[in-house]
């Protein structure tokens, strides 16, 4: 059994407070148990670890940071010279020095309005029923984990669907439609994800104050719940059409053309988007191919810019409402 | 409405039979010509040339080899920047290093391909003159790039979910910033972390485009980054540009390597979503 | 034990010197977050091995003293302290010092119970390791835990995690992770407010136990708790020090009518 005086006493009481000051703390070691037992701190080496560890964080943070800037240096030093009016309205073409973006922007823009019609009223309408009148059922533990994995399948598997259920079973053919239709699969999970985040952060008095005054469950979330969470609503239903717009193998799959010398004017006409016209062009061996993929790129990323500016004006516009 | 709100949320369930019964349907056409064994354990991806070979193993390997490649670049910076912000990063720089995240996380994919095709290797090859135009190794040096911010921002997450008043305990008993970092605040998010790690894996393992793009277009048994390889992902968008006719064996191939591609994944997800659930109930 | 000079000044302010040595010495220490001060020019002297209780009502500063002893207002973002700390004769917030080497030196004990989420032996023995203890892991796990009275409830189940013993047994296990250390000093941050009244009797009798070795600075909300456990009371009320003196005295005898009103239950 060990005894109190097993405590160590003596050489703690050397650990002195300032660097360089012998043996401050003498004075204490009379009157208290003196023990055998060391202790050795190494404030220097553990200084060190911890220097170390602070510039490992640091290093990691800034592979981050210095990606991005090559990344965009190193796309607009390629690409910029290359973007112009001409560029964004002619056709692709075999002569690179010729080929154009308007096919495949028009495209894009087309799909991502299609996408926004099917995709928004099916996500919000799955996330306010689980959020707001789902009971805490065996069903709905399967739908959330079912959620949890959409999520997580690969883009490619989508276009596989695509594939089978809307260019063959539908006959949609390799249309805008069933590019929209695929799409919207694919984002549904992240709209209904983040959607049901916003309504989490509806606080219930609003919910109950409305039940109070005899409203049903619907007329409750209709009128205060919906515009309560809308700005958080929109931010998610925001980000995921730009995940919609950037996204590439599930329309790979359902055969989007790679060279298309007309406006799609319909959503069954054939259609291609700015990312797979931007694949296509990387691929090629030429130089100036990748020079009009760099063109591509910075037009693409200029699109997102727009379409994330436009989240966060709406936000602030909604959430300006709010406080009125 | 509540009825038609209901089936917006069946919905969900019924893309997950969709899927699945897509790829078994046309799958299991191609394990009536090819059997599973062979599928499983073959060592020759060969699908174009005669005779024809479906061993998966090369397609695999190339997988395995960019996803690791990803995983050692991006799990662990991810996991430093998790703790930077914590630990170190004044609310300025927070605020600056969160939407530069964001923005990395919100380039398309195909950008990646074209970088890594396009900066990457040329760099790779500017230093050693053996690395092929197509390779693993630039492709999975922008794929941990690219999953470097889910990391990230999940680690960061889970971090900050630690109870403060455990990491004061910790600095209470005379540790040092490091000390508490690493072994009380990480020890605590561990199921956070690891589920982050497991998501990034996933992530990386389905990533088509970069890997399209970059790694080329050979299924070959190696484990030479610098080599080109192909991977599951990789041959289903090569097949899917192609010619191939609905029907033939080549067609059908791809929903049996989709299959795979979605039980690895499936099983992956399905881990770190009871590793999150688990640690939501810790910390609460 | 209670020995000191009380000095009359002559606005009837009654100062109070206990005797020396002091663990812990402040002087002129004000503390602010921002732009709101919490702690305004305290001067107190807390002598060795004896228990101090910080009384007050709820914001009034008390825990924010508390905390500047062993800086832990360092995590605080905005928290500004001037003045002087002495510790063994230097000042603690002096540019040379390291707030590591001084917080493994005067142990601290929260509110609520936080052990670390690992078992019972990892929970003590895990601030030793890190500052390099060399004896023996065996016996300091069990001095530690029989000092807290601990010992003889968990002596079987070391490896079992911390958190799966009651709110009680959690904030001993506290206790005795804090005494591990070996520290001069311990700094309680009310730590019966999260408890029963049983296992608060338990740690106050342990606190009376634990002063032959260590100095002990209490926050408390509880006026009895203060009377109960310690030799010297300081009631602060919106940041300052309003009176400090042998409890007995303070708790009886009020030099200042805000204590008075305060120790009779009049506010707060």
């Amino acid at each position: 059994m060990a005894s109190m005086d097993d405590m160590p006493k003596s050489m703690s009481k050397s650990v002195t407070l300032k660097t360089g000051t012998a043996n401050l703390g003498d004075s204490h070691i009379e009157h208290k148990a003196i023990s055998r037992a060391i202790w050795r701190p190494r404030p220097k080496r553990r200084w060190l670890a911890g220097r170390i560890f602070f510039l490992l964080t640091l290093l990691s943070t800034l592979i981050g940071l210095i990606s991005l800037i090559f990344l965009l240096e190193s796309i607009l030093g390629q690409g910029w010279d290359r973007v112009s009016w001409e560029f964004v309205s002619s056709f692709p073409s075999r002569i690179a020095s010729r080929a154009g973006i308007k096919a495949a922007l028009v495209g894009s823009l087309y799909l991502t309005g299609l996408v926004a019609l099917i995709a928004i009223p099916l996500g919000v309408g799955a996330a306010v029923y689980l959020e707001e009148f789902a009971a805490d059922t065996r069903l709905r533990r399967m739908i959330d984990v079912n959620i949890a994995n959409l999520a997580g399948v690969p883009s490619i598997v989508y276009g596989m669907l695509g594939l089978m259920v809307f260019v063959r079973i539908c006959a949609f053919g390799h249309s805008l439609l069933a590019g929209a239709c695929t799409m919207s699969l694919l984002i549904l999970p992240v709209i209904i994800v983040t959607a049901r985040e916003a309504l989490k952060t509806v606080p219930m008095g609003v919910r109950l104050a409305a039940l109070g005054l005899g409203a049903t469950r619907w007329q409750a979330v209709r009128a205060h719940v919906l515009p309560t969470a809308m700005p958080g609503i929109l931010t998610g239903v925001i980000l995921s059409l730009s995940r919609a717009v950037g996204e590439t193998a599930p329309l790979l799959m359902i055969g989007a053309l790679s060279y298309m010398a007309f406006v799609p004017e319909s959503p069954m006409d054939d259609f291609t988007v700015l990312p797979i016209q931007i694949f296509n062009w990387s691929a090629r061996p030429q130089d100036e191919f990748r020079v009009a993929a760099a063109a591509g790129i910075i037009v693409l990323l200029g699109v997102l810019l727009t379409v994330n500016a436009c989240a966060i004006f709406a936000r602030m516009r909604f959430q300006r409402k709010m406080q009125w | 409405m509540k009825k038609l709100l209901f089936a917006c949320a069946l919905f969900c369930i019924l893309i997950t039979l969709g899927i699945v019964l897509v790829l078994l349907s046309e799958a299991v056409l191609f394990f009536e010509e090819v059997p599973l064994l062979d599928f499983i354990t073959g060592t020759i991806w060969a699908p174009m040339f005669e005779p024809k070979s479906f061993g998966v193993l090369p397609l695999v390997c190339g997988t395995f080899l960019i996803t690791c490649g990803a995983a050692i670049i991006g799990l662990p910076s991810g996991l430093g920047v998790g703790l930077f912000l914590n630990d170190f990063a004044p609310n300025w720089l927070r605020s600056i290093i969160k939407p530069v995240l964001e923005i990395l996380a919100g380039i398309p994919t195909v950008v990646y391909g074209y970088f890594a095709l396009t900066v990457v290797t040329p760099l790779l090859q500017r230093m050693s003159p053996s690395v092929e135009v197509f390779n693993a190794a630039s492709a999975a040096m922008v794929v941990g790039v690219m999953v470097l911010p889910m990391v990230a921002s999940l680690c960061d997450d889970a971090i900050r979910a630690v109870p403060r008043s455990i990491k004061e305990a910790g600095y209470a008993l005379g540790a040092t910033k490091c000390e508490v970092a690493l072994q009380v605040t990480v020890p605590s998010a561990l199921s956070g972390i690891v589920a982050s790690f497991i998501l990034a894996i996933s992530r990386a393992f389905g990533e088509t485009m970069a890997v399209t793009l970059a790694a080329g277009s050979t299924p070959k048994l190696t484990l030479n980054p610098f080599e080109s390889v192909q991977t599951l992902t990789a041959y289903i968008a090569q097949v899917s540009t192609g010619d191939t006719p609905q029907g033939s064996l080549e067609y059908k191939s791809i929903f049996a390597v989709g299959m795979l591609l979605l039980v690895v994944t499936l099983f992956f997800n399905m881990l770190a979503y009871y590793l999150v659930k688990r640690f939501r109930t810790v910390t609460e | 034990m209670v020995t000191g000079n009380t000095n009359m000044s002559g606005n009837g302010q009654r100062s109070f010197d206990p005797s020396p040595p002091y663990a812990l010495e402040a002087r002129d220490v004000n503390v602010s977050y921002g732009t709101s001060r919490a702690v305004l020019d305290v001067n107190l002297k807390i002598p060795e091995h004896t228990i101090v209780a910080l009384i007050g009502p709820s914001g009034c500063g008390k825990s924010t003293l508390l905390r500047s002893f062993n800086r832990m207002n360092d995590f605080v973002r905005g928290a500004k302290v001037t003045g002087e700390i002495l510790f063994r004769d230097s000042n603690i917030y002096d540019k040379a010092a390291d707030p590591v080497l001084l917080r493994r030196q005067i142990g601290m004990v929260f509110q609520k119970p936080n052990p670390f989420p690992t078992s019972i032996r990892k929970n003590i023995t895990w601030g030793p390791k890190i500052n390099g203890y060399q004896g023996d892991y065996a016996a300091l796990v069990e001095t530690s835990l029989r000092r807290a009275a601990l010992w003889d409830e968990v002596s079987g189940k070391l490896d079992e995690s911390g958190l799966a013993l009651s709110g009680g047994q959690q904030q001993r296990l506290c206790i005795a992770r804090a005494i591990a250390m070996d520290p001069d000093v311990i700094l309680m941050d009310e730590p019966c407010s999260a408890l029963d009244p049983s296992s608060t009797l338990k740690i106050e009798n342990l606190l009376l136990e634990l002063k032959e070795r260590f100095t002990i600075v209490i926050v408390t909300h509880n006026m009895q708790q203060a009377r109960r456990v310690s030799d010297y009371t300081a009631f602060m009320y919106q940041g300052e020090l309003v009176e400090f003196g042998p409890t007995d005295g303070v708790f009886e005898t009020p030099q200042q009518e805000l204590t008075r009103d305060y120790v009779s239950g009049r506010f707060g």
